[in-house]
């Protein structure tokens, strides 16, 4: 098995809050040692990080596929190339494909392809409910033996309020999560985004921040009725983060995510009706925006996930109301992420936390460290490196970014998954 | 001096230089701007009355109008004032086009200005989706309704209706009443008047009244007899009930009793106010027959005549952009 140094790198470990000068030394696909005092083995690849950052790989925990059903979106190759060249070296996948992930024969499937593509981890939620549809649990203890890393509807809220009871009692079983989607349906119908002026404006049907609230509300007595876990994705409203923190602080077992664009972009960049600024849930207001980053920086914002959603042209090229909700993800997650750093918001230990050890702990993966006898899943980055963000260039199938031609600082020169490199610029 | 000539090389007013390549909506739009096309259509009004009613303006341009809405009076009234001005009218039928075989609406879009359309006059269900094709397409897009978004030559004509009969705008006050949540013509109008001076107000159940519709600087009234109080123009708006994505008022019969209008109601509004609907009408729904059909006070069918003259004026001021580039 190969035998690597990655010499003078800026280690950053935020289980331990190292952040020191030194060497990490990889041997079969395991981290044999770290630190700053380290020397380098005979016959190992040297690999000089000089002026770099080296942390755990980045562990993503929300991220659609096209695959299978809908390969011209994605592929869960053309997902890997994106997530390696993002550096991330997990990430989990949502369950609404064609056919949708409620079976043990579709974890297979994904198991295998991920096996064939053979670059970063990739695992798998499955459905809670048949379909994802929201009404039968899905068989979750069956899905667990068979891989299952937790379970999600996805991008469908579980509505119903019995359904979401049992699926939060049943899963403590199997120690599992439950993953929401966290908006009232019948309030979201037919909404294209946030509710208030400029919908109003626009001429736009608009989704109340309400509806998000009130799902919260709602499952956040349903988990302190059953005891089980819960985990509300990409959080969009300042009451949203703010229920998790009063959750928290209750003691309720409950954590939270929130992807790029909800703390970098906010209804404004709707324009006039830039689909690629269209996401479920919808872009909300400057407050809300700020709330976020702020439930970032204090940490009632366990994960930062891309949310990664391709669409093909046509499914953006199209009015408003009519395209498709979401935007890629995957190889802007790092920059867009870093602005927080560099903006003097967040520390760089607390900000890779949210990228690599708390999706890693939600999820229950041995993933997300930099510590003797862990996988050697490592991201080498440069931290202030300039660059632009050019859509045309991204490996992922889509190229539906709000974020083309942004300018960025911080940009991902390596990615090491099981000791191995994945990608390289 | 012949009419045409007289009409094309019309100055446009002082100091405005004619700039727009589209007319999408008239939020942003300046009063000078404003003006210029009711300035414009008062003279083609003259035209319209005419035994001849024939001018040369568009003479070889091409005029398309592509509705994926259904629309009567709109359609037609682009389809006269096309061919008023010597253009080339054509209009498609959605339920004939390739729309209806999968084609997505920019390819329809960039098939028809392949054709080398000089106009696309674009209705569609959906907001925004006139600036889509404006996006994509190279001759000039005039917007003739799209979704709950605007109506803007719907708008203009409604002001020119007004001030033909007040003979001004600035310092009216306009009642807008009933399904503003739907009306891209509300929409237009609050843009419109709000830019001329006018006091806007929408009047209407709090289920159809617009999230933060304050905002749009116009004052608000869920009760009829407050909302009409001392009003020069109450302009009622047709109940959308196609665009309704479930119930927003429990039945039409309730509708009419509290946001219907009737002689009764329109006794608060001042003496000489006048109605207007931009239509088609639901008669006993939103306004009592007997109110529609009062010659004296209805606007309904000045609206409708004027309509052909403001179309005939956003063409003319278009095409002086297309001369230039």
């Amino acid at each position: 098995m190969p035998l690597s140094a990655f010499t003078n790198a800026r280690l950053l470990d935020p289980a331990s809050g190292r952040d020191e000068i030194g060497t990490l030394i990889a041997e079969g696909g395991k981290i044999t040692a770290l630190g700053a005092d380290i020397s380098v083995p005979t016959g190992a690849e040297t690999i000089d990080c000089t002026g770099l950052c080296l942390a755990p790989g980045l562990v993503d925990m929300r991220v659609a596929v096209g695959e299978p059903g809908e390969e011209q979106r994605e592929t869960i190759l053309s997902a890997s190339r994106a997530a390696a060249a993002g550096g991330i070296t997990a990430f989990a996948m949502l369950p609404n494909t064609t056919p949708v992930i409620d079976n043990i024969a579709g974890l297979e499937f994904i198991a295998r392809r991920a096996r064939e593509a053979k670059l970063v981890k990739i695992f798998a939620y499955g459905a809670v409910t048949h379909g994802a549809a929201g009404k039968d649990l899905a068989e979750m203890g069956l899905l667990a033996e068979a891989g299952a890393v937790a379970f999600t509807d996805g991008v469908n809220a579980i509505g119903d309020a019995l359904t979401m009871r049992r699926a939060l009692s049943y899963a403590r079983a199997f120690g599992k999560v439950i993953v929401q989607h966290p908006e009232e349906p019948s309030l979201a119908a037919g909404g294209q985004m946030n509710e208030g002026e400029i919908s109003t404006r626009l001429g736009l049907s608009g989704i109340t921040r309400a509806a998000e609230i009130i799902m919260l509300e709602r499952d956040l007595r349903l988990v302190a009725l059953t005891g089980g876990r819960y985990h509300a994705a990409h959080l969009s409203t300042a009451e949203g983060v703010d229920l998790i923190r009063k959750a928290k602080q209750a003691g309720l077992p409950v954590t939270c995510d929130v992807a790029p664009p909800y703390f970098a972009l906010s209804e404004v960049d709707v324009g006039e009706y830039r689909t690629f600024a269209k996401l479920s849930p919808p872009l909300r207001t400057d407050g809300d925006r700020r709330a976020l980053i702020a439930g970032i920086a204090d940490g009632t914002v366990d994960a930062i996930a891309s949310d990664h959603a391709p669409q093909d042209q046509d499914a953006k090229r199209v009015p408003f109301a009519a395209a498709a909700p979401g935007v890629v993800g995957l190889e802007t997650l790092l920059p867009i992420a870093l602005e927080l750093h560099h903006k003097g918001m967040i520390g760089l230990l607390d900000l890779l936390a949210r990228m690599t050890l708390a999706p890693a702990t939600i999820l229950g993966l041995p993933l997300g460290t930099l510590a003797v006898g862990k996988p050697a899943d490592l991201v080498i980055f440069d931290l202030d490196r300039p660059w632009v963000i050019d859509a045309d260039a991204f490996r992922s199938k889509s190229k539906n970014s709000p974020f083309d031609k942004r300018p960025v600082a911080g940009a991902v020169i390596m990615t090491v998954v099981d000791g191995r490199i994945v990608h390289e610029s | 001096m012949s009419r045409a000539t007289s009409i094309t090389e019309a100055p446009l007013p002082d100091g405005l230089v004619w700039t727009k390549r589209h007319i999408l909506g008239i939020e942003g739009w300046s009063a000078a701007e404003i003006t210029a096309v009711l300035d414009l259509a008062d003279l083609y009004v003259e035209q319209n009355r005419r035994a001849d009613k024939r001018s040369t303006e568009l003479r070889g341009r091409t005029v398309m109008n592509l509705f994926f809405e259904d629309s009567t009076r709109t359609k037609t009234s682009f389809e006269l004032a096309g061919k008023r001005l010597g253009g080339d009218v054509l209009s498609m039928s959605v339920g004939t086009s390739s729309v209806k075989k999968g084609e997505t609406l920019l390819d329809t879009a960039m098939t028809l200005n392949a054709m080398k359309p000089d106009f696309l006059v674009v209705r569609h269900a959906q907001s925004g989706a006139p600036k889509l094709l404006a996006d994509k397409v190279n001759c000039s897009v005039i917007n003739a309704g799209d979704g709950m978004h605007e109506h803007p030559t719907q708008a203009l004509l409604d002001a020119l209706s007004i001030r033909r009969r007040k003979g001004r705008l600035e310092g009216l006050t306009v009642a807008i009443c009933g399904d503003i949540l739907h009306s891209r013509v509300a929409r237009s109008n609050i843009h419109l008047l709000g830019t001329m001076g006018a006091q806007v107000r929408v009047v209407g159940p709090p289920t159809l009244l617009p999230s933060s519709i304050d905002r749009m600087g116009v004052d608000v009234f869920t009760d009829m007899d407050r909302g009409l109080k001392d009003v020069d123009i109450v302009m009622m708006l047709r109940l959308q009930s196609e665009r309704m994505n479930g119930k927003f008022v429990p039945s039409p019969r309730e509708y009419f009793r509290f946001h219907g209008l009737t002689f009764g109601r329109l006794a608060v509004a001042k003496p000489d106010a006048l109605i207007m609907h931009p239509g088609p009408m639901n008669r006993g729904v939103e306004i009592d027959s007997e109110v529609a059909d009062d010659i004296g006070r209805s606007l309904i069918l000045d609206q409708v005549e004027f309509g052909v003259a403001v179309r005939m004026a956003c063409l003319r001021l278009l095409a002086s952009t297309q001369q230039a580039a």
